[in-house]
């Protein structure tokens, strides 16, 4: 028999806005964030937590919406891919990855720049190895991460050279 | 409005050739795309498929009544009714008797393959539609199932399709050259037993989708989703469910990868459309991860028995027999059309002579197969690259050497292979020459010596030599089907100038990355003489506002020729618009005008210029200044179809030249074989690309790179297997590994431009890549075997089967070839 399960009440933080929903109480964070409330830019890839098209940040950790039910969601502070670029002006992430075509299609992209940003924040000068091993839940059929590779190190340099001029 | 005059001579703009700026990137990198699953609707409801749980079963019974009582679900269709509401059952392209098979929007009397819908419900939330589809009861009477592609031709096979009497969907010889006297004369005949080209596909990150709404107000069935190929989705879909082609619309936006993949979802937006007849309210379908494995179509899996190759002292080539079993799947869905499309590239890249292909291809309980990235030609080329493979091994040649000798030279060019394809231009030996100078060949020669057999680790160096064929010639079509009225290609684009002057373009291809957007603004911006930024290309396809021909979409490597050629000849017609417009406004002669960023003037006369928004007022709200004849003849809005030069191919000789553009890849690479385990790492890897003349080098380049890493991925990690039942055993990305950072190796890419004299920019279409790293990874692992060992003989290599392979030889195990020599 189908058990929908209870409705709930939540209260977040999402891209900076205080928020109340009512869930239900098995919707997935990404469901949640898609449909409820119609941010579209965080994607659904695989349904089983492998591609990392649907990764945001939940209390400055890297979290796969896909692998969250939204209840988990309470009380915490959530940033998509919307809150990145307020204004409209691209962040160093998003920039070195235009500039490098580290995108084709764009759908695992919001993932992969929610991935890079969350690396640069904690490591600014990450190694080669560690910039691998930031988008290794990440799946993109378009790229050969090649340029995704040359996009989060180009990022990470163009960052050091913002620190060092402002120094 | 500025009317500045110009002091200098204007200036020529061309951006051709230059990476500039991809326009479709910041809306992507902002979360703020529209994919499919974006679309909304009032009064949506969401679609859940019912799908088989048995390769191959007869449908007892459906009991709908448990999935209706849940609040919240609106209705379910089950394949009898959904057969009750169409005319005719799908087109089909093969002819008789596979021909005569029914395909429905869902399946009737019979589930034959693991994934199979047999019904589709749509209830309030995407959650509630698949509680409910859980609740459709069934009944099913399993039957055996076929998985096998040489056994399904047996006639005692299981039969899927009954009407079609066996499981053969088609079968022809295809026999150029005279193969026998050259195997009766060569000085070499090397058989090869078995070779298997394996199941898998590119599966593109975003799944299928659609928004289909049949609203009873108009008539209209409109089509949100991300079908790439949605004209000949149309002229399927149309006749089945009884709906003119001008009342079915279909649009997308951006597209989140499709590969071929996603030529495929015809069936089930038919079924939508169905659904939302019944239900009078539009229906939503985004297909789980699950079911996109199950259903949403595979690559082709080939075997080809029986291998005879001729071949000379000297090392050439002449030519080469086989019997080919391909595997469509349960159901035709594009094919038998793979059964032809592999002669684009009959001979590979090599001057092959004599040519015999025992073609057969069959019906199966398997996922049916549609075009995934390089398709139908990549198994050919797969097999043609282990031939030569193959016969360096085992007649001592070296495998560089060899490819030298055999392939077409740089002045053989235009080529015309035995079955009358011609290939354009190139410089195959150059090509190889720079992949093996990028992975430098003489140090891992060195370290392969040093290292040798036994010592735990192996080096092997391959060569993948592959064609990426491009704009079809659709006559290829009558070859598998004398009866059908297909040929040629084309693609259409319209460009205007809109009411202020500004530039507007459009498509009736569905990009899905290759950034045509970009592009198409670089080749209209050239012809204008402006900046792209300043031309708006439509970002997607609408059917009711772009321009479109039957073939348009975007699939096959064609783009670069079809569409960027549509664009050059708009934009050409909306020149000479404006330079007649400005002319007379100017009263100065048409050929003393000159364009620069929007403005019209005067060669030598700065004084006298007009901007576009002049002429745009001209035609749009000052039409009297014009004498009668102009207001009649000028509208600034301008169509033009690019159509490729071809003619109708034979079906007798089954000749024909089938593409028009030959883009080459030549990959190499360098693996360690660990003996112990039979991983393999690729320690080096170099792709070298010549598709003509480069639009957008960057773009070239990522598709390359993508091409290669989904080429990679195939050869090492990824695919699609069902045991004997017909349950497909890798279902979601836990089973079925798509290549990660983790895996992909660091890709270094060279390039030669050999422009096309064929095309209207020199371009050739890319971007499938021909399957490359299958070749040159299956070339590197033989040449690490040794020579009492087996031969690499499938496409898959994982470690198991590459352990069996080191360990073949000291095992006793059968060569699987033969060398008979004079």
């Amino acid at each position: 028999m189908v058990d929908a399960g209870t409705v709930q009440a939540i209260e977040f933080t999402i891209n900076g806005d205080k928020t109340q929903a009512t869930v239900e109480s098995r919707q997935l964070l990404v469901h949640f964030i898609r449909d409820t409330l119609g941010m579209k830019g965080t994607h659904v890839g695989c349904d089983t937590g492998s591609c990392g098209a649907c990764s945001v940040i939940v209390d400055g950790k890297l979290v796969k919406s896909c692998m969250m039910l939204a209840p988990q969601a309470d009380g915490a502070e959530i940033e998509t891919i919307e809150g990145l670029s307020r204004g409209g002006e691209l962040t160093p992430v998003q920039q070195a990855f235009h500039e490098e075509h580290g995108l084709q299609c764009g759908y695992c992209t919001p993932g992969v720049v929610m991935a890079a940003t969350f690396l640069l924040r904690r490591n600014p000068e990450p190694t080669e190895e560690e910039i691998r091993r930031s988008v290794r839940g990440n799946i993109c059929r378009c790229t050969g991460y090649v340029n995704i590779l040359r996009s989060i190190e180009a990022a990470a340099q163009a960052s050091r050279a913002e620190v060092e001029e402002a120094a | 409005m500025s009317t500045a005059p110009t002091e200098t001579p204007v200036e020529t703009r061309s951006t051709i050739g230059q990476s500039v700026p991809r326009v479709e990137d910041r809306r992507l990198l902002q979360g703020q795309g529209e994919f499919v699953d974006d679309v909304w609707m009032h009064r949506t409801g969401h679609a859940h498929f019912v799908r088989s749980p048995h390769g191959h079963a007869r449908i007892v019974s459906i009991d709908v009544s448990r999935a209706l009582s849940l609040d919240g679900v609106y209705t379910v269709l089950t394949g009898e009714e959904a057969k009750e509401m169409c005319a005719v059952p799908f087109f089909q392209i093969a002819p008789a008797p596979a021909g005569n098979l029914e395909e429905w929007p869902l399946a009737v009397d019979k589930v034959r393959y693991h994934g199979d819908a047999v019904a589709v419900v749509l209830a309030e939330t995407r959650e509630l539609a698949r509680d409910a589809a859980e609740l459709v009861d069934v009944e099913y009477e399993p039957l055996p199932a076929v998985v096998d592609t040489v056994k399904a031709a047996d006639p005692d096979a299981p039969i899927l399709h009954e009407v079609v009497g066996s499981n053969v969907a088609w079968h022809g010889t295809y026999d150029w050259g005279d193969i026998d006297f050259a195997l009766e004369n060569a000085d070499h005949v090397v058989e090869i037993d078995r070779l298997h080209f394996h199941r898998f596909s590119s599966t593109p990150l975003e799944c299928n989708g659609a928004v289909v709404h049949w609203d009873p107000g108009t008539n209209i069935v409109s089509i949100s989703s991300n079908n790439q190929m949605p004209m000949f989705a149309s002229m399927v879909i149309g006749p089945t469910i009884g709906v003119a082609s001008n009342r079915l619309t279909f649009s997308s936006q951006d597209i989140g990868g499709a590969f071929g993949i996603k030529i495929g979802s015809y069936p089930q937006i038919a079924a939508l459309a169905l659904l939302s007849k019944k239900a009078g309210r539009p229906a939503k379908w985004t297909e789980y991860r699950t079911d996109h494995m199950l259903s949403a179509g595979h690559g082709n899996e080939r075997t080809f028995l029986d291998t005879k190759v001729a071949v000379q002292k000297d090392g050439t080539i002449l030519g080469f027999k086989t019997r080919a079993f391909d595997d469509a799947g349960a159901y035709l869905h594009y094919e038998p059309l793979g059964a032809v499309i592999w002669s684009q590239v009959s001979c590979g890249c090599y001057r092959l002579k004599h040519l015999n292909v025992d073609y057969t291809e069959t019906l199966t309980n398997k996922c049916p197969t549609i075009p995934n990235r390089g398709y139908s030609r990549l198994q050919h080329l797969w097999l043609t690259e282990r031939i030569i493979d193959i016969v360096a091994h085992e007649l001592g040649f070296d495998p560089v050497q060899l490819r030298k000798l055999n392939y077409v030279q740089p002045e053989d060019y235009p080529y015309e292979t035995p079955n009358g394809c011609v290939y354009d231009s190139g410089d195959l030996p150059r090509s190889l020459d720079i992949a093996l100078e990028l992975i430098d060949v003489e140090k891992w020669r060195a370290r392969q010596r040093e290292l040798g057999h036994g010592s735990g680790k192996r080096i092997g160096i391959g060569i993948g030599s592959t064609l990426d064929s491009g704009t079809n010639n659709f006559g290829q079509a009558r070859i598998v089907n004398p009866d059908l009225p297909f040929s040629g290609n084309g693609e259409a684009c319209f460009a205007k100038l809109d009411l202020y002057g500004e530039v507007n373009v459009n498509l009736g291809t569905t990009p899905q990355g290759q950034g045509h957007e970009t592009t198409a603004a670089q080749v209209v911006a050239d012809i204008l003489n402006m900046s792209p930024d300043q031309v708006q290309v439509t970002a997607g396809f609408n059917q009711q506002q772009n321009t479109y021909v039957a073939f348009s979409g975007t699939y096959a490597s064609q783009f670069a020729v079809t569409g960027l050629g549509a664009a050059q000849g708009a934009a050409e017609k909306l020149r000479a618009e404006i330079i007649e417009l400005a002319a007379y406004a100017l009263q100065a002669d048409a050929d003393q005008i000159e364009l620069a960023d929007g403005m019209c003037s005067v060669r030598g006369d700065a004084e006298r210029a007009i901007p576009f928004i002049g002429i745009a007022n001209m035609i749009y709200s000052n039409n009297a200044v014009l004498t009668p004849e102009m207001r009649d003849r000028l509208s600034l809005n301008c169509r033009h179809v690019y159509t490729p030069p071809f003619q109708v191919p034979d079906p007798e000789k089954k000749t024909g030249n089938l593409t028009l553009t030959y883009a080459s890849q030549i990959h190499a690479c360098v693996v360690e074989v660990d003996e112990e385990t039979g991983e393999v790492k690729i320690l080096d890897y170099a792709a070298v690309d010549d598709c003509g003349k480069r639009i957008h080098p960057q773009i070239v380049e990522g598709q390359v790179h993508g091409a290669t890493a989904l080429g990679i991925g195939a050869a090492l990690y990824e695919a699609f297997e069902y045991d004997e039942t017909g349950q497909l055993q890798q279902a979601s990305f836990y089973d079925y590994h798509a290549l990660t950072a983790l895996d992909a190796p660091d890709i270094k890419t060279g390039e030669i431009e050999s422009p096309s004299p064929f095309t209207p920019n020199g371009a050739k279409g890319m971007g499938e890549g021909g399957g490359a790293p299958l070749h040159a990874i299956c070339s590197a692992i033989q040449d690490a075997l040794g020579p009492e060992d087996a031969v690499v003989y499938d496409s898959h290599n994982p470690w198991e089967r590459v352990w069996s392979l080191v360990h073949s030889g000291e095992r006793g195990e059968p060569r699987g070839v033969k060398v008979t020599s004079k």
